[in-house]
């Protein structure tokens, strides 16, 4: 059993409240969001699965080399994008689309990746602080706690002043859990006070190799050696997921530390594309997750609380727009120039390249003329 | 032909040639020593400058010093620019590199880090996207492993990751080389991963003037700069001018002008080359000497110009020979100056070996011996 004793929830898999001593101060959070933040957080969840489903669609009909499927993450990833403020960065993994689109990032930039076309490039000082995605696992784990070092070197953080202060948010999943760059980013976290949480979506499987042999204990309580502070939460309660990781966004940006959160889901689909997940996975432990699905879970939910037939639909009807342009968009992408291989691997010149560049146009010019 | 022959370079070609080597070496190690296991500093040049008085003139320092200065210099002119590193602070490195920089600097510019270097690499990434200038000290060459996935992965690529869009001015300081008697992994050479790693330059000073001005250069570059410190180099004096640059750190330069072959390389092997020059000399071989000074990109120019005068060229390294920088030059020297040569490349190398027990390094690593040997080769063509 993945939920421990620790578990913070405020929706029980059939989307009714749950409320405990031990999640009162989260209920309060959430007490405070407006009926169309909550709807916000439903979009996105709906919104998300459909361009996902479409993605990995398109993966197979050959339109990009990879699909790395984010579903049944979407509610760990939505409440924890929407708990930060503007001024927050963002160091994703790479399965962290719908954070992307909640900062803004137009997620054709991760269809291009997969494609084959860039290696991300955008400019996170123009998408949201939403930095690139990172393939070798846990490595931005460091990025973002050397940032956040940088936002208490230049004392913006814990001023007091929650809409200037900066917190870091940095994801990556179980299996980065046993990586040396996540637990040497644990030590510098600690030791230099970084504002900054770390949140670990655990969906139970690095690939084909389960959570149990990454930690002997649960992964909300790593940061316990290290002397950050740990919660775990539900991670297909979005709402949970929100106001967990809102306080502990508010507690690093305020300077009192870094902050860990775990947060209990599952991977779904495949760990990519080109992965097999029956394999190593049984149609028990499959199904038993779908039965916590996040998305019926909050639809139950706002049901309750009287959405109608008409919302529900008019969100579908979003999210199969999405799926349908991104199709479209991703068949009409072209292909790079050529000096995008050479461009931009330094910021100034560099005489070694500039032959080579040199001398690829030159070669391909020769290769034309003679065709 | 580059003539930017400074008075470091003069100096370095007037030291005392050779038969002291031995001596000098164990001297190099006895400083060694105490530079790693004394809490004493090692250098025994001037106290650490004040951030209030920049240096003029012409100074008789050690490459530890020039550097030292050189850092100094670079963090009083911006505030951006941060020391990261095991030691560096409170003790002022283990070679006292960064010596006196805490005091004048501050704990918040002068980061004694936790030990893991991946953990150094990654969080100056970090830093350097927030804008600031880390300065990374690799503790020793061998010790610069545990960061090369951050090195090698993350901020070579990183420039290019992001389509230009952040840059990532961080410098990889890493004492490097043997010759001072010490015990596994301090004693290594390895360049060759970084230069041939896409997105890095590298560059290597041989003088401590080249240092104290490199050095500023590598840090003023919006570039990650792999900065290799010939470490057996530290100790020993030479001028530097602080008022007249060196040539600017991706050029490479003659240090000696000769006749009848070539020698080239880089860091702690340029003065052995000058000795094995001096030696010829003696033996009416007039040899010619370049220093190479950038390992990524290099400058081929004033090498094929030499080349093309000599026709001989001799590469020399301490590292191991396979898949070297060496390799690298000598194959596109005879790429661009076949018909100039008379003989054919030859490499003198450390051996394809892990770097051997210190009793033996003097069998392993390249002397002026060697080099002649190579030269005569050359030279019965």
């Amino acid at each position: 059993m993945p939920y421990t004793e620790a578990t913070i929830r405020l929706l029980s898999p059939e989307g009714k409240p749950v409320e405990t001593a031990d999640n009162e101060r989260f209920r309060q959070v959430i007490d405070t969001l407006s009926e169309e933040r909550l709807q916000d957080f439903h979009r996105h969840m709906v919104a998300i699965r459909a361009f996902d489903v479409e993605a990995a669609n398109l993966q197979r009909q050959g339109q990009m080399a990879l699909w790395v499927p984010s579903m049944g993450q979407e509610a760990a990833q939505v409440g924890s994008a929407f708990a930060a403020r503007p001024q927050d960065h963002i160091f994703p993994s790479y399965r962290e689309h719908v954070v992307a689109r909640i900062r803004g990032v137009d997620i054709m930039r991760i269809i291009e990746m997969m494609r084959g076309l860039s290696h991300g490039g955008w400019d996170p000082a123009d998408h949201g602080n939403f930095h690139l995605y990172t393939l070798v696992i846990g490595s931005q784990a460091l990025h973002a706690t050397g940032y956040a070092m940088g936002i208490g070197l230049d004392g913006a953080c814990g001023t007091g002043d929650p809409e200037r202060d900066v917190a870091v948010l940095v994801y990556f999943g179980d299996g980065a859990t046993s990586q040396g760059d996540v637990s040497e980013a644990l030590v510098f976290a600690a030791s230099y006070q970084t504002p900054q949480v770390f949140f670990v979506q655990n969906n139970q499987w690095a690939i084909s190799v389960p959570v149990s042999t990454q930690s002997r204990v649960p992964l909300y309580r790593r940061g316990d050696g290290f002397g950050i502070p740990g919660t775990q939460v539900d991670g297909n309660d979005v709402l949970a997921a929100y106001a967990v990781s809102l306080l502990a966004l508010d507690e690093a940006r305020n300077g009192d530390g870094p902050r860990l959160i775990e947060a209990v889901t599952y991977r779904v689909g495949a760990h990519t594309t080109s992965d097999d997940p029956t394999k190593y996975r049984t149609a028990d432990e499959h199904n038993t997750w779908l039965a916590r699905d996040p998305i019926q879970r909050y639809e139950a939910f706002l049901r309750d609380r009287g959405a109608s037939d008409a919302y529900f639909e008019e969100v579908r009807s979003e999210a199969a727009d999405l799926a349908a342009d991104t199709r479209r968009r991703t068949l009409a992408l072209g292909t790079p120039k050529l000096d995008a291989i050479f461009d931009h691997v330094y910021s100034e010149p560099h005489s070694g390249l500039e032959a080579q560049r040199a001398w690829l146009k030159q070669y391909e010019a020769q290769m034309e003329a003679g065709a | 032909m580059t003539t930017q022959h400074t008075a470091a370079q003069q100096s370095t070609g007037a030291e005392p040639a050779t038969s002291a080597q031995a001596a000098a070496e164990s001297g190099l190690q006895e400083a060694a020593a105490q530079a790693i296991a004394s809490s004493q500093p090692a250098a025994s040049g001037p106290a650490a400058s004040g951030a209030a008085s920049p240096r003029t003139g012409i100074q008789q320092l050690p490459m530890s010093k020039a550097i030292n200065l050189g850092l100094h210099r670079a963090m009083a002119d911006d505030d951006r620019v941060l020391m990261m590193g095991e030691d560096i602070g409170t003790l002022g490195g283990v070679f006292r590199v960064t010596e006196g920089l805490k005091r004048d600097f501050g704990g918040k510019r002068v980061l004694d880090t936790p030990l893991a270097e991946s953990g150094i690499v990654g969080t100056a990434i970090g830093l350097a996207m927030r804008g600031y200038r880390p300065v990374c000290e690799i503790q020793f060459d061998g010790f610069v492993f545990p960061g090369f996935d951050q090195i090698t992965s993350q901020l070579a690529k990183l420039t290019y990751r992001h389509g230009g869009a952040q840059s990532f001015p961080i410098v990889i300081r890493i004492p490097y080389g043997g010759h001072i008697g010490a015990v596994e992994h301090h004693q290594e050479s390895p360049e060759a991963y970084f230069a041939h790693t896409a997105g890095l330059r590298v560059v290597s000073p041989a003088t401590p003037n080249e240092a104290y001005w490199m050095i500023q250069d590598a840090i003023a570059s919006d570039d990650p700069v792999v900065f290799m410190e010939p470490k057996s180099r530290y100790w020993q004096k030479a001028p530097v001018d602080f008022d007249e640059r060196s040539a600017p750190m991706h050029r490479s330069q003659v240090v000696r002008e000769g006749a009848d072959a070539t020698l080239v390389g880089h860091g702690a092997m340029v003065s052995m080359m000058l000795q094995a020059a001096e030696i010829a000399e003696q033996e009416g071989t007039s040899l010619e000497v370049v220093d190479l000074r950038s390992l990524s990109p290099i400058d081929y120019a004033p090498l094929l110009e030499s080349v093309r005068k000599t026709g001989r060229l001799i590469v020399c390294q301490e590292a191991p020979g396979n898949v070297s920088v060496g390799s690298e030059v000598a194959a596109t020297i005879a790429e661009q100056a076949f018909y100039s040569l008379e003989a054919p490349v030859l490499r003198v190398s450390g051996f394809d070996t892990p770097f051997p027990p210190a009793k033996l390094e003097s069998l392993y690593l390249p002397d002026a011996d060697r080099i002649l040997e190579a030269v005569d080769r050359a030279l019965a063509y």
